[in-house]
């Protein structure tokens, strides 16, 4: 199963490739991976989406938990959370594919950023199975590039991550 | 007071009440030797090999419940160190590992002698640090030796760039350390102990199955309680020998791969399994679906969760340090009413001693031949079973374990995780530093002691009085008996060609070499090492017979129930 997985963890040299280390010495599959600082700069805050059994994403807590570095950690997914990723993709918009990718984008409240006269750049922020929805909808002939930040989680109302 | 990182490196280790640090200097650490020899409190060990200093100081851990301090240059210094960091981390040994690194500007650079130490120790740490400040050296060094032997020990790197050693600041070292990201548990849940306690007063057929971490946590005197308390059979783990009498009526021996009918089959059958400070090991469990297609409660004691339901699913988990779990529980058992079930327990011991009576233990002796069994017996009895037991790693080992019974914890130094060929030396050594008084034997194979070989001269100058009990088969035995076993006896690349004459080689070194050859002469070489050359290094080289094997034997993936015996073949 997916799991969205939330980590609070010193903002250290070395922090990250201990985390991202631990997945690949004991194998565990890393889908997206995100980090940066915190409002607190001495903090950071990570997102890992992941996948497994429950016995094993048991065990990728724990193991997590260990690592000196990291403070706090959370299964976003046992509870009510929202999950954002960001995409950009560049497309080819020539002749009648200017207009149509153009109301795609409406249609998933994307926005278009940047524009030449062969290529449009669509902005487009949500889930990431809402972002695959929009690449499986725009003809994949006009893709050129797309850049995805991975996925952000944060626990919905009272939950909180905090030191 | 104003001093320079080198300096407050070393005031470090006094702080910390260092006697012993195991090193070899080069380029990046001459400040630290230079400062070094400008004091006698920490005492510098000049091993032959980076590798064995970090085992000597390993072996020093594990004999006393201290932390073990290693010292070493950049680059192949430190890479030469990594075997002796991953079988400490596999083992959980406290370790604090001072690596030297190239000045600050030079990193990044390939500069000579640079290598990439923390990315390398990485996976193979408890945690590591790269001192970038010499105003963060003392709180660097607080930090590392609290890593190292709070929670689950463990080994901790310290790499300091040569620039960052000579820079100076003020000298201030804490007393005490706050992490806010490292907060080891230490009391154990005590709804989950009383849990615990019921569980075993209710089994029928319980059993108790003890690890490494009841050495590492010295809580051999509450087991010991606990055991005799309940009347439960135990067994110890090969890391966890030592910490139940082996000459007690209640112990069953090792359990595992090479394990005592006894305690495999107890194991395997029983209801309620208390594991303390174990982690179910491959080596020890055998295949985790046959061993959990038995119906059977399991009670896990560990500090470190993750090793909480990790290979096999545990009923009762109870995180916290063992000793502490330990005196919780006797406690509860001494409120408690209730007493185990006696019966049952009877008819369980019953069962227990129609497996002991395979006397699985029992082996042939030959006319002429000495057989390796006997030669550790005969360790056992002129020693009066009193000797700290390194050993290597293969045949020898294993029959070190069964046949060496240990009754005190910290008596037996060996690489179970790792299973490092060449620990055995430099562990007797560690060992002889921290305990000038006792006798240390390093049991060990012809081939497993020439890995760390150079450390002869160690022991020469520092006139350690170690005995090398050399199992000498000729062969990488427990290669060559996998190959007998499963690879219809074609011996590829385990026979020992062109061997050494040790005796010359002990010689060569300025020790004693003995050869023993006949089973007679055994008794008499032995005593002649450990009576007559009480305070020198004596290297016995035993011609042991070439084909024995280790028995009893659960063949790698099959349960722990399916052993086979030496009777059966
Ligand atoms: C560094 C290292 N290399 C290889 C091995 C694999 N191995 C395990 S036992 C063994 C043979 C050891 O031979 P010896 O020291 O003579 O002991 P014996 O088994 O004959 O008692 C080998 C090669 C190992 N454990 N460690």
């Amino acid at each position: 199963m997916r799991h969205i997985i939330s980590i609070l963890l010193e903002n250290e040299a070395g922090a990250l490739s201990r985390v991202a280390g631990l997945f690949s010495a004991r194998a565990y599959n890393i889908e997206s991976l995100t980090v940066a600082p915190t409002e607190d700069a001495s903090l950071s805050r990570m997102t890992i989406v992941t996948s497994g059994s429950e016995e094993v994403l048991e065990q990728i807590t724990k193991q997590l938990n260990k690592l000196v570095d990291v403070i706090k950690v959370v299964d976003l997914s046992e509870a009510a959370h929202i999950e954002r990723e960001l995409m950009l993709i560049k497309v080819r918009a020539t002749g009648k594919d200017r207009e149509e990718m153009k109301r795609m984008a409406e249609i998933f409240r994307g926005r278009i950023i940047d524009v030449t006269d062969s290529t449009y750049v669509v902005e487009l922020t949500g889930t990431g199975a809402k972002l695959d929805a929009f690449i499986q909808a725009i003809d994949a002939g006009l893709i050129l590039e797309t850049v995805r930040t991975g996925v952000s989680g944060i626990g919905r109302g009272d939950r909180i991550l905090k030191v | 007071m104003i001093m320079t990182g080198a300096e407050i490196v070393i005031r470090c280790l006094q702080e910390e009440k260092v006697e012993y640090v195991f090193g070899y200097p080069g380029g990046s650490v001459l400040h630290i030797y230079d400062e070094l020899f400008k004091q006698d409190k920490v005492k510098h060990i000049l091993v032959r090999h980076e590798q064995a200093a970090v085992h000597a100081a390993d072996g020093l851990a594990r004999s006393t419940q201290k932390v073990g301090v290693a010292l070493v240059t950049s680059g192949p210094g430190a890479t030469n160190a990594v075997t002796g960091i991953a079988t400490a981390y596999m083992d959980s040994i406290p370790l604090v590992v001072i690596t030297g690194q190239v000045p600050s500007a030079y990193i990044g650079q390939d500069a000579f002698q640079e290598c990439d130490t923390v990315g390398i120790t990485r996976p193979c740490v408890k945690h590591n640090f790269l001192v970038r400040d010499v105003k963060d050296i003392a709180s660097t060094m607080k930090k590392a030796f609290h890593i190292a032997s709070t929670g689950r020990p463990g080994p901790v790197v310290v790499d300091i760039p040569k620039d960052i050693t000579a820079a100076k600041c003020e000298f201030d070292y804490p007393q005490t350390i706050q992490m806010r990201s490292y907060n080891p548990v230490v009391k154990g849940h005590l709804g989950q102990i009383k849990k615990a306690v019921e569980l075993l007063l209710k089994a029928k057929r319980p059993m108790i199955y003890t690890g490494g971490g009841v050495i590492l946590s010295d809580a051999a005197d509450q087991l010991t309680r606990l055991t005799r308390r309940l009347g439960f059979p135990i067994c110890n783990t090969l890391m966890g020998l030592g910490a139940y009498p082996a000459s007690d009526a209640q112990f069953l021996g090792m359990p595992g791969m090479h394990g005592t009918v006894e305690a495999n089959m107890a194991m395997q059958h029983s209801d309620v399994l208390l594991a303390i400070g174990a982690r179910f090991d491959d080596r020890v469990i055998g295949n985790p679906d046959h061993f959990g297609s038995q119906p059977r409660k399991i009670i896990h004691i560990d500090i470190d969760p993750s090793s909480i339901s990790k290979r096999v699913k545990v009923d009762v988990p109870i995180v916290g340090s063992v000793p502490d779990v330990l005196e919780e529980m006797l406690k509860l058992l001494d409120a408690e009413k209730s007493a185990p079930d006696a019966a049952a327990l009877a008819d369980w011991w019953k069962e227990i001693e129609g497996w002991r009576a395979k006397q699985c233990m029992k082996y042939k002796h030959k006319k002429n031949v000495i057989m390796p069994q006997y030669v550790i017996e005969k360790l056992h009895e002129v020693t009066g079973g009193n000797a700290i037991v390194t050993s290597d790693v293969g045949q020898h080992q294993m029959w070190a374990a069964q046949y060496y019974k240990f009754e005190q914890p910290r008596r037996w130094l060996n690489s179970g995780g790792l299973g490092t060929m060449g620990v055995g030396l430099p562990y007797a050594m560690g060992a002889a530093f921290a305990h000038p008084d006792k006798q240390i034997a390093c049991v060990t194979g012809e081939a497993s002691i020439q890995m760390c070989i150079q450390e002869l001269s160690t022991a020469k100058q520092f006139r350690l009085p170690i005995k090398i009990i050399c199992l000498n088969n000729r062969y990488l035995g427990m290669v060559r008996q996998w190959q007998e076993m499963f690879y219809g006896s074609r011996y590829s690349e385990s026979y020992m060609d062109s061997l050494p004459d040790f005796v010359k080689l002990a010689e060569a070194y300025g020790h004693i070499g003995i050869r023993v050859e006949k089973p007679e002469d055994v008794e008499a070489a032995l005593h002649k090492a450990f009576v007559e050359h009480k305070d020198e290094c004596v290297f016995l080289d035993f011609l042991t017979d070439q084909k024995a094997n280790v028995f009893p034997m659960v063949a790698a993936g099959k349960g722990l129930s399916d052993m086979i015996l030496a009777e059966d073949l």
